[in-house]
């Protein structure tokens, strides 16, 4: 029998990146907010130092800081006709788990999407005409354009102190910026990273063959930077632990680092950690949300009634919390019909390999997440895709972010993966070879998709996720496409030697990837075909909100966090000054 | 092609020093306790392994990185020592594995799905393979070969695909050594003197925008203390 807790205003599910953002904006506003957190509390000081931190066996291999798959994990399979198997041991992408979820490890790369990622069917069927892609295509617009989101980008990116240059401020191109992107209101907030030996190669190599290489944005800090919430962020020391780990030196931008020590002084705000949310409770009418149920660490269950309820867990989790709480349709893939697990997308990543000389050093290990030099002229809708017969993108550049050896000793093609011809590749090689990076987009498909497993159950005895999903060709022809491109810029980087190709099928979760998981329960202007509409809003029980990269009714080129950033801050606006004023429904 | 060696703390790596002399100036090269490191190789105390075990263990580790002129390899390093310590602990244990049934074995792309711990998936993999073969006492061609039979095959050792407990093993040993050596392999962080990785240092900030700069500082261990001397958990009297 649960414990009935007093009720609050508003019960946050998940203490990450967007329950951070949410609860302060929330508790600013005079709102009492419970936090409800599945790990542990974890902190800068003393979690994150070093050298302890700075140990790749633990970190990286063994994922310390990430969900821990013997209690829960998610079950995959790559079509309908295969029986979907749990992931016994996570690694194809690494959800988060404690305070702070997965921005505590994330690598700090941070972008804007374009409007032809955010109206993406308005605008591909504009340029290219309606049928240019199959009806197995389900891509769609966001309801939300690039310039309504615009000013919560620009807060975004100034809590987090931002390191970069801006290439298009209200549509003045600057030089040495990247002069693709949308039109910001104005420059990042500190200057652009050092650029790395490998970076500077990636440049010259780039502008040689006429593109527009500039800095990649990056959460990795430049130099010093107090926030608007007055937290201040130190400079980066390059040290090579950034994706996988928490930053030693406060100087990646977290919510440890950027909102949370305001946050957690606020009396308005509740932590409690260790708390494994079941469902959100709904009334009888199935209508409004009642508030949740969760177990702490001794299998207590208890009720926190709450007035508004708001989803904030790793993208993944915010649509099975959906599906186990019964909001929304399921999506069910041989009809078509329903929006809960709809149109789930990932990633699509390749990497060409330069081999240098050993007069030339990388020097690999002399990195952080997001430092790098980038090219947007793949990106999005930035090139004609008329004559290629494929939508989306991605942008290429060097972004080699660690050295660690476990994870990283690269070797040319032809090496025996063992052995004497093994170890001295590894030797010969390990400083002297770098990688471009193909970061592209994910088109939304009618076959990949989110449901609860049948068979599979958590520690909670709860159904797991399931997981169905392979690459569409649509993705495999941009891939081919892209990887080319970059693979001709790898050859004019001074390398005795080039190795790399195209993503291809089938995708698989035993190789690192991306942990960018994307879609499920996305937003939307039509109830039929979206589980939220434009405000992160479930269409179904209004006082539920969803925020995540599971809004994304599609994947972009790039990175996610600075869009579920700035999406956190939009639906937090619309909350305060939309939805408190007059609970209900904000689109009819 | 820029050269700032002036400004890294020496003018010499030990990275080059490997690669320009033979096998005894990298002898020469590493610090004093390497030669000791080289003769304690097998004198580890297994607190998982029994011997038939870890006589597999070490002739198989030796093969798969070998002792050659780049360097010492897997077995000097102390990767059993590793194996033994990782399969005797947690992540041997099943740490952070779903372990709910059933169990069916799907397509590669679903990962592993096998009922094992990693200690058990050790233990039944090489109990088979030892049945079958005195694996320690074959010439070093014969080894490779069963190594590569192993990995291209999936012949069946007491349930455990060969490939899979394969891929298992090549996985630790790499795992051994390059890992911190307070875990107990890469001894004297031999490893990453050989490749030029600095370990757990941390600050490069004066470095990065100095290009092509020839990185020379010695590696740092999570487990060294201020006089340098790394403290690993299991030392073994007279080692």
């Amino acid at each position: 029998m649960a414990t009935r807790l007093p009720e609050t205003d508003v019960v946050m599910l998940g203490v990450g990146l967007v329950g951070s953002i949410v609860g302060r904006e929330l508790t600013r506003a005079g709102l009492e907010v419970v936090g409800l957190e599945r790990g542990e509390p974890r902190y800068t000081v003393p979690d994150f130092q070093g050298p302890a931190m700075h140990d790749e066996l633990r970190y990286s291999i063994r994922t310390s800081l990430m969900m821990d798959t013997a209690k829960e994990t998610y079950t995959f399979r790559n079509n309908a006709e295969q029986t979907a198997l749990p992931i016994r041991r996570i690694q194809g992408f690494l959800p988060g788990m404690g305070l702070g979820g997965s921005a505590v490890h994330w690598n700090g790369q941070t972008w804007r999407f374009h409007d032809s990622d955010l109206r993406m069917r308005t605008l591909a069927t504009e340029r290219y005409g309606k049928d240019f892609l199959g009806p197995e295509y389900t891509f769609q617009d966001w309801d939300v354009s690039y310039s309504e989101l615009e000013p919560y980008y620009d807060r975004f990116e100034y809590l987090l102190g931002i390191a970069g240059k801006a290439g298009n401020l209200r549509g003045r191109k600057v030089p040495g910026g990247n002069v693709l992107e949308e039109p910001r209101a104005r420059d990042y907030p500190t200057r652009p990273m050092k650029e790395p030996y490998g970076s500077a190669m990636f440049r010259k190599a780039a502008e040689g063959l006429g593109y527009h290489p500039f800095p990649a944005p990056s959460a990795n800090m430049s130099e010093p930077y107090t926030n608007p919430e007055g937290v201040t962020l130190n400079t980066c020391m390059f040290c090579g632990y950034c994706e996988r780990y928490g930053c030693e030196h406060f100087a990646k931008s977290s919510p440890q680092t950027v909102v949370l020590p305001v946050l957690l002084k606020d009396p308005k705000f509740k932590l409690r950690t260790h708390c494994q949310v079941q469902r959100i409770d709904l009334d009888s009418s199935g209508r409004t949300a009642t508030g949740v149920t969760y177990v702490d660490a001794q299998g207590r269950e208890f009720e926190q009634p709450a007035k508004l309820v708001v989803v904030g867990l790793f993208a993944l989790n915010n649509v099975r919390m959906m599906l186990l709480s019964k909001i929304g349709a399921p999506y069910d893939p041989s009809s078509g019909n329903g929006v809960v697990g709809r149109n789930y997308t990932y990633q699509t990543t390749s990497g060409v390999q330069v081999f240098y000389d050993e007069s030339v050093n990388i020097n690999p290990f002399m990195r952080s997440g997001a430092c790098g030099t980038v090219i947007a002229d793949f990106v999005a809708d930035n090139f004609d895709h008329a004559k290629l017969g494929f939508l989306g993108g991605a942008y290429i550049g060097e972004v080699l972010t660690h050295g660690r050896p476990i994870e990283f000793h690269p070797t040319p093609p032809g090496t025996p993966s063992w052995g004497s011809a093994w170890k001295k590749a590894v030797v010969r090689h390990y400083n002297h070879t770098t990688v471009v990076n193909v970061h592209g987009s994910s088109i939304a498909t009618r076959y990949n998709y989110l449901d609860l497993d049948p068979t599979y159950k958590d520690a909670w005895g709860q159904p797991l996720m399931r997981m169905t999903f392979d690459f569409p060709e649509n993705d495999l022809k941009m891939s081919a496409y892209v990887t080319e491109r970059a693979a001709e810029i790898a050859k004019a980087m001074g390398g005795k030697q080039t190795a790399g190709g195209p993503r291809r099928r089938p995708y698989t979760v035993t190789q690192y990837q991306s942990t960018h998981n994307t879609g499920g329960t996305i937003m939307g202007a039509e109830r039929s075909t979206s589980a939220l509409n434009r405000y992160c809003q479930s269409w179904d029980v209004p006082n539920v909100f969803v925020i995540g990269a599971s809004n994304f009714p599609q994947n972009a080129s790039y990175n996610p966090t600075d869009t579920v950033g700035a999406l956190a801050y939009w639906a937090a606006d619309a909350i305060v000054n939309k939805y408190v004023k007059s609970p209900g429904p904000l689109v009819s | 092609m820029a050269k700032d060696d002036a400004s890294a703390p020496t003018n010499l790596s030990r990275r080059r020093l490997f690669q320009a002399a033979g096998a005894a100036g990298v002898a020469a090269a590493l610090p004093a306790g390497t030669a000791q490191a080289q003769q304690r190789a097998s004198a580890t105390a297994y607190v998982f392994f029994n011997p038939a075990e870890s006589a597999f263990i070490e002739a198989a580790v030796a093969r798969l990185i070998p002792k050659d002129e780049t360097g010492p390899g897997a077995l000097e390093a102390g990767v059993p020592n590793y194996i033994d310590k990782q399969l005797g602990g947690a992540w041997g244990a099943g740490e952070r594995l779903y372990r709910s049934g059933p169990w069916q074995q799907g397509v590669p792309s679903q990962g592993y799905q096998l009922p094992f711990t990693p200690s058990e998936l050790f233990r039944t993999a090489i109990r088979a393979i030892n049945e079958k073969t005195k694996f320690s006492k074959l010439p070093q061609k014969e080894q490779d070969a069963f190594l590569d039979s192993l990995q291209k095959g999936r012949e069946d050792l007491g349930g455990v695909p060969s490939n899979v407990f394969f891929e298992s093993l090549l996985q630790v040993t790499i795992e051994g050594f390059f890992s911190d050596p307070a875990y107990g392999g890469n001894r004297d962080m031999l490893a990453w003197k050989m490749i030029g990785f600095p370990g757990a240092y941390a600050d490069f900030y004066e470095y990065v925008d100095k290009h092509n700069v020839a990185y020379t500082a010695p590696p740092t261990s999570l487990a060294q203390d201020a006089r340098g001397w790394i403290h690993v958990h299991v030392v073994r009297k007279g080692s």
